[in-house]
């Protein structure tokens, strides 16, 4: 076991990103995710008289409870339920959005995201690039909670993230937790770029946290550092962060020093705090729900190998859902759980 | 905007509209519609002619008659049929909230009459195919209770290995090409299975059925215009439960008129809570999509359970609404009131079928947990044809092997 003894450098990125969230001094409770969530998307409607919130039963709250109570509060005009129809949500969406107006759809489920593929990769991803930048639907921010819920079956369970790292013109940001949630879905209705926000459902009611009541940002493209450590790098993203984190708890017992990062954007993501934190610890291991090929660890993976060839000591680890549709019975098996990121961590370091 | 109680009191069309008071307690609606023959010396096979609760309402092609054959045997049928069901579903409501069941699941009761009505008018060479509430079209289509409740609770005796689940029940050898996760992606499938009769030429039809929320999807205009432009034998039923998830018809559908939502297809509006109605308009339809092409059928139905089992179901609609049409439409208590009209059984006779229902369900329930959980190697089976494709492998399952043929 070696580099325990290690200095421990700070990141640049992380005192930055401290800078940039004013929430410190600000009182805050302690809520869950989709109450974060609420709180966000009720701040953006109160900051923004042209906001709008739309998706499949979201005035009467959402199956998740996250638009709860802002169809009272600034009326059924600004937030209202559709049809059934997700291409239609979404193209919509883009139009309001064209015309210069912040419009938040709601999906209900990530897994019902494909019907709306077409729009949002062929429609809002390059509205802005074909069009010479006369036309854009920057306001757009699509919501669709993801990831299993540990019974959730083949549609209720899946991370489709991957598919829209493929296509330049879309952000893609996922949060781990309430407070991050909040900040990071402002930012994202707030910026000039159609995005798409996936929020890890299983952390809904589960994930518990002080969250600041203040209108607050987290600025996007900016990876966290949120356990610092010498051994290894840990990269990953909503959900899969809790599990990532055990895992790093229990190779602190056996000595061996993880960092762990939440990348928070996936596209474009900050390869410069991952690359910094590699050169540090000289190895690096992605997880993430989605399936293994083709997943955007993979994407991680290819570049930190670009940028810190020589400085690897080991093969980047990927720790990923299986390459199987997201099952329902063998979900136990399927997830990249605690104990096989341990493994791998342990598997790394020896290398 | 519609106030809820128009919507009500459209659900709530009685009964009684179409029928007149009789002397039996138990048929006292029912009488005077039934060409009534020697019930007495009745057979089984004896053929009744039965009005239809409702008549039916069309577009653009002339309705069937309301008048519907039948044979006491055939009503016995329905009832047992109805009665199993409604058990089966109220049984895995029990099972999941024991936690047996996981994943999401979507109840039927309330709309058996749909399942019923529509096997009576078909035979196992046409083709069914359903979304995710699918439990009882598997049972209609000749399904088993045992193979249900394994399915149900993941276990290898399921009609689907126990990889499905609630919303994947599938009986190929019947003609039930199953249940389907996402909301109207099994219609343009559907028409894709007509496609293929169209071919065959066996005087075939498919059934492909959706929901009044799934009748907003864009999928389904796209399917209906190929369906219509190739004369496919598709019949296209909308089972018409009244409310999206959470949403009523109204706040979703400019025209809740389902049948009409073809345009150039034709359509028909039908009682779905009555079996009999239901099997003549399958009946008709059948006829219709083989000479003409596709046609639509909107079955209005309602649906006891709340939409999935995390909705309680009474957030949306009163619960005088739900018991409303338990009293005046439940397709199971209308064909109890049939038997008993015209002396087909005894009341004693029928409760002993319901107790006959509970039964064949206990012990499938037991049965169906004797099976056990999938081998995990399950897990990376069927992704591809064995050996043509990717399998991971390996103690932390993250390895990967690509076989080529």
């Amino acid at each position: 076991m070696r580099s325990i003894t290690m200095v421990q450098k700070l990141g640049k990125v992380l005192t930055n990103t401290r800078r940039f969230s004013s929430a410190n001094s600000i009182s805050s409770k302690p809520i869950n995710l989709f109450s974060a969530i609420n709180q966000a998307l009720d701040l953006a409607l109160d900051t923004d008289p042209r906001s709008y919130i739309f998706g499949e039963d979201v005035r009467f709250g959402g199956v998740f409870r996250c638009t709860m109570g802002l169809a009272d509060k600034y009326g059924k005009h600004r937030v209202f339920n559709t049809p059934l129809c997700e291409q239609g949500i979404v193209g919509f969406g883009i139009g309001l959005a064209a015309m210069g107006n912040r419009a938040i759809a709601e999906i209900q489920f990530a897994d019902y995201i494909f019907p709306a593929f077409d729009q949002i990769v062929n429609e809002a991803a390059k509205f802005r690039y074909r069009s010479g930048n006369q036309f854009n639907c920057g306001g757009l921010t699509v919501r669709a909670p993801y990831g299993a819920v540990g019974h959730g079956g083949h549609y209720h369970s899946q991370s489709p993230e991957a598919f829209f790292c493929h296509v330049p013109g879309l952000k893609v940001v996922i949060p781990r937790g309430p407070k991050q949630a909040k900040g990071l879905l402002l930012s994202c209705i707030r910026d000039p770029n159609p995005i798409v926000f996936f929020e890890p459902k299983w952390l809904y009611r589960l994930a518990v946290e002080e969250v600041p009541e203040d209108d607050y940002m987290f600025p996007l493209s900016q990876a966290e550092v949120i356990r610092e450590g010498s051994d290894i790098t840990l990269v990953g993203w909503g959900a899969q962060l809790q599990v990532m984190e055990q895992a790093c708890v229990d190779a602190a017992q056996e000595g061996i020093s993880c960092e762990l990062i939440d990348l928070r954007t996936l596209v474009p993501w900050d390869k410069e705090t991952v690359e910094a934190s590699v050169r540090k610890t000289g190895r690096l291991l992605v997880s993430h729900e989605a399936p293994i090929t083709g997943g955007f660890g993979a994407e991680i993976s290819a570049s930190i190998v670009e940028r810190c060839f020589l400085r690897l000591e080991a093969p980047i680890a990927r720790v990923c859902g299986l390459d199987t549709p997201f099952p329902l019975v063998f979900e136990p098996f399927y997830m990249p759980t605690k104990n096989k990121i341990l493994d791998a961590i342990k598997a790394t370091v020896n290398y | 905007m519609n106030p809820s109680g128009a919507v009500r009191s459209k659900l709530l069309r009685p009964l009684a509209m179409a029928l007149t008071p009789s002397s039996s307690p138990y048929s006292a609606t029912l009488g005077s519609i039934v060409s009534r023959r020697n019930f007495a010396s009745s057979s089984s096979d004896e053929v009744l002619t039965i009005e239809t609760s409702v008549p039916f309402t069309s577009h653009k092609c002339e309705p069937p008659s309301r008048s519907v054959q039948t044979t006491p045997k055939e009503l016995m049928g329905f009832f047992q049929d109805m009665a199993l069901m409604r058990r089966m579903e109220i049984a895995a409501d029990s099972l999941y909230k024991a936690k047996l069941i996981r994943g999401f699941c979507h109840l039927y009761d309330g709309q058996e009459a749909v399942a019923v009505g529509m096997e009576a008018a078909i035979t196992r060479k046409d083709c069914i195919i359903t979304a995710y509430r699918d439990h009882c079209i598997y049972l209609g289509r000749g399904g088993t209770l045992v193979e249900s409740f394994a399915e149900l609770m993941g276990r290898t005796g399921g009609c689907s290995k126990g990889k499905g689940g609630s919303m994947h029940f599938y009986k190929k050898e019947n003609g039930f090409y199953g249940g389907h996760g996402i909301v109207g992606a099994q219609i343009p499938l559907g028409c894709g299975l007509a496609f293929g009769q169209k071919y065959t030429k066996d005087e075939t039809v498919t059934f492909t059925l959706y929901g009044d929320g799934a009748a907003n999807q864009g999928q389904l205009f796209e399917a209906l215009n190929i369906a219509a432009l190739w004369d496919l034998p598709a019949i296209l039923v909308c089972e018409n439960n009244h409310y999206g998830m959470g949403t009523a018809e109204w706040r979703a559908a400019k025209s809740p008129a389902y049948y009409k939502r073809g345009d150039y297809v034709p359509g028909l509006k039908v009682d779905g809570m009555d079996v009999l109605a239901v099997k003549q308009a399958c009946l008709f339809a059948k006829e219709h999509a083989l000479k003409n092409g596709p046609i639509i059928l909107e079955m209005d139905t309602y649906r006891y359970h709340g939409h999935s089992m995390s909705d309680p179901g009474s957030t949306y609609r009163t619960r005088d609404e739900i018991s409303g049409v338990r009293q005046e439409r439940d397709p199971l208590e209308r064909v109890r009131k049939l038997i008993l009209g015209n002396d087909i059984a005894t009341v004693a006779e029928l409760k002993d079928i319901e107790k006959q229902a509970k039964k064949e369900v206990d012990e499938a329930i037991a049965k169906a947990k004797e099976s056990p959980m999938p081998d995990p190697s399950g897990l990376f089976s069927d992704v591809y044809v064995k050996g043509y494709g990717t399998e991971a492998f390996g103690a932390d399952r993250k390895e990967v092997k690509s076989v080529l043929p």
